[in-house]
């Protein structure tokens, strides 16, 4: 798993970095995706969420659940993306390593595939409460698509 | 934060005069170093909450105010009830988060030779960490009526005993509750999870009083040096990050539709008489009830594992305080009494000496202010103060802040090393997870003391007693 922690001060990231990541901010952490597309890059922030709580290569395709979610503007799409699967992740005590993501024009239609939490093994670190507006963006940077916000711990 | 921003009032005050869209002034409580340390995203936030329509007197930062969404963690800010805003921001996503104390009838004496055993039977009966579940399964009615209930609904199923509640705020039970005004995926969030502690920065704690530093005021609290007491920090759980996702987005479009002008989009709010405003205090106050029976469960389950142990111990609440809500209250603005919507985040309410609402016995001192350390440095007990009605809305600090994020600490201690670390000490933490306790590691906060001093200085509460841990029950 690739991790790289930026600094607060929020500045852009650039296009060419891994496919997720996580970043500082203060008291809360941030999630980062990468991606060709939109969907790809809404999908890598899926894992750089789950990273948060454990890390996504320990998690193994177990079940899958299928998530579906509107909005006319990207940015709040992520930010209903990201807290279907907190609800998700929290109410069926599972965690998701992999996700399959298509956005056709407002609409996203997703399956998440993972396993119920087993705390030996994936040493879950916290929960995550939610998305929040705060450094909330989805751009489109040369050929690279980013979707990134700061997520309350 | 850049000092020459800053107008400073006294040694621990400095306010932010009112320019551009600010309606009243920021202000800041905290030493120099504190306000040095403070991220400048902290005066842009308290600017920002300044703007907002209805602000009364003015826009507050607490000494340990760190940058959050929307308002500073640390903020305070008090809305006319006509003319203002009610915020999700303002109060936070782990609404009611908070602080429930209780004194155990035990010294550090009686408590060293069975220390490693209450660890045990501690950790097996409180659910912690990602993916516990508690005892209870709550059924729609049932759960109505944890809602609208609180701690009072806990005590009349068994969970504690009468004489708990009036050591709650609201003694117990937040009013005008609006179970209807929640939705079915914030109940889901909470069918199993009452009774359970959370993790992250959530605790139960065994500490002993280490030092006293008001007599009066910790004799009245039923506090001596080498006291055993329980700290418990939890909050409402899944239900109140469901409510507080929620309300972020609707909120976002209320805003809009009500003409308020946000400079930033965290901000969103909506009018306190307004559909919307109402339909999230009833969702907010069902919130508060959660986090209120969820402290006391978890003290029944204490309660049974001290009985287990030390059957001579005997659990009663000092006090249980809430640091993420919006309440109603009465705070004298331009000479004269008046109703205000308190938005505290990441704030303890401290209600000075002589205020109606405090039990007898506490009243003459002033309200137990309960601040939340790490697993190896100290927690506090403080008093509010006669000053603090007047400067802050009654309010005070909440605990020490990060001193770095969670991936820093990640890679800066192992888990295990910081459990035996302390073990060497003589505090025994028990915990599902290393990671959870790596990210946790005392050294990844920074200096509570220096955030309590300054709320001593500042005259926001004062200090009553020191506790350092000796039993840690981590998430």
């Amino acid at each position: 798993m690739v991790r790289r922690v930026y600094s607060s001060s929020m500045a852009a990231a650039p296009s060419d970095g891994p496919p997720f990541e996580n970043f500082a901010h203060d008291a809360d952490i941030g999630v980062r995706g990468r991606g060709a597309t939109l969907a790809e890059a809404f999908a890598n922030a899926g894992r750089a969420l789950t990273a948060v709580v454990a890390d996504p290569a320990s998690v193994r395709e177990e079940l899958s659940v299928e998530i579906a979610c509107g909005s006319p503007d990207p940015e709040v799409l992520l930010f209903d993306w990201l807290n279907a699967l907190v609800f998700e992740m929290a109410t069926r005590r599972v965690l998701f390593g992999r996700y399959e993501v298509k956005v056709e024009g407002t609409t996203l239609v997703a399956r998440a595939f993972g396993e119920p939490v087993e705390v030996s093994r994936h040493q879950p670190a916290v929960e995550v409460k939610g998305a929040t507006w705060t450094g909330l963006r989805v751009a489109r940077e040369g050929g690279t698509w980013i979707a990134e916000c700061v997520v309350d711990v | 934060m850049d000092l020459s921003l800053l107008k400073r009032r006294s040694e621990f005050e400095w306010a932010i005069e009112p320019r551009g869209k600010m309606r009243v002034p920021g202000v800041l409580f905290a030493s120099e170093p504190l306000v040095r340390a403070m991220d400048h995203k902290v005066f842009e936030q308290v600017v920002n909450v300044a703007t907002l329509p209805g602000i009364r007197v003015a826009s507050l930062a607490m000494p340990d105010a760190h940058w959050g969404y929307g308002f500073a963690v640390g903020g305070v800010a008090a809305f006319d009830p006509d003319e203002g805003v009610v915020s999700a921001g303002g109060v936070g996503f782990d609404i009611s988060c908070g602080v429930r104390c209780l004194r155990t009838r035990l010294t550090r004496e009686d408590l060293e030779p069975r220390k490693k055993d209450l660890a045990e039977a501690l950790f097996r009966a409180i659910p912690a960490g990602v993916g516990s579940r508690g005892r209870i399964r709550l059924s729609g009615e049932e759960m109505d009526r944890m809602l609208r209930g609180g701690a009072r609904w806990a005590v009349e199923k068994g969970w504690g005993e009468r004489g708990d509640l009036e050591r709650v705020e609201e003694d117990g039970q937040m009013k005008e509750a609006r179970p209807e005004a929640v939705s079915e995926r914030a109940r889901a969030r909470m069918r199993d999870e009452v009774g359970t502690l959370g993790s992250g920065n959530h605790y139960l704690e065994v500490q002993e009083v280490a030092e006293v530093h008001d007599e009066p005021a910790a004799e009245a609290f039923g506090l001596r040096a080498g006291d055993v007491v329980v700290s418990i920090h939890c909050g409402s759980r899944g239900f109140g990050h469901q409510i507080g996702t929620e309300a972020l987005r609707e909120m976002l479009e209320a805003g809009r539709r009500h003409g308020i002008d946000l400079p930033d989009r965290e901000l969103a709010c909506a009018p306190v008489r307004s559909k919307e405003g109402e339909h999230y205090l009833g969702a907010m106050r069902s919130a508060i009830n959660v986090a209120l029976a969820n402290r006391q469960v978890l003290t029944h389950l204490s309660r049974e594992a001290f009985g287990s142990v030390l059957p001579q111990s005997d659990l009663t609440l000092l006090y249980d305080v809430s640091h993420n809500t919006c309440k109603v209250e009465t705070h004298e603005v331009d000479g004269r009494p008046c109703e205000v919507y308190v938005h505290r985040k990441g704030a303890t309410r401290a209600w000075g000496p002589g205020h109606p609402g405090l039990p007898g016995r506490l009243r003459p001192v002033g309200q137990p202010v309960l601040i939340g350390g790490t697993m190896g440095t100290s927690s506090w007990v403080l008093a509010g103060t006669e000053t603090g009605m007047r400067a802050s809305f009654g309010s005070a600090c909440h605990g020490a802040g990060r001193a770095m994020s969670r991936h820093q600490a990640l890679k800066q201690w192992n888990g295990k090393q910081v459990v035996e670390d302390l073990e060497r000490r003589g505090i025994l933490v028990r915990s599902p997870s290393l990671r959870g306790v790596a990210e946790e590691a005392p050294g990844a906060y920074k200096d509570v003391t220096a955030v309590v001093e300054a709320t001593e200085k500042a005259g926001l509460a004062r200090r009553v007693a020191k506790l350092l841990p000796v039993v840690t029950i981590k998430g």
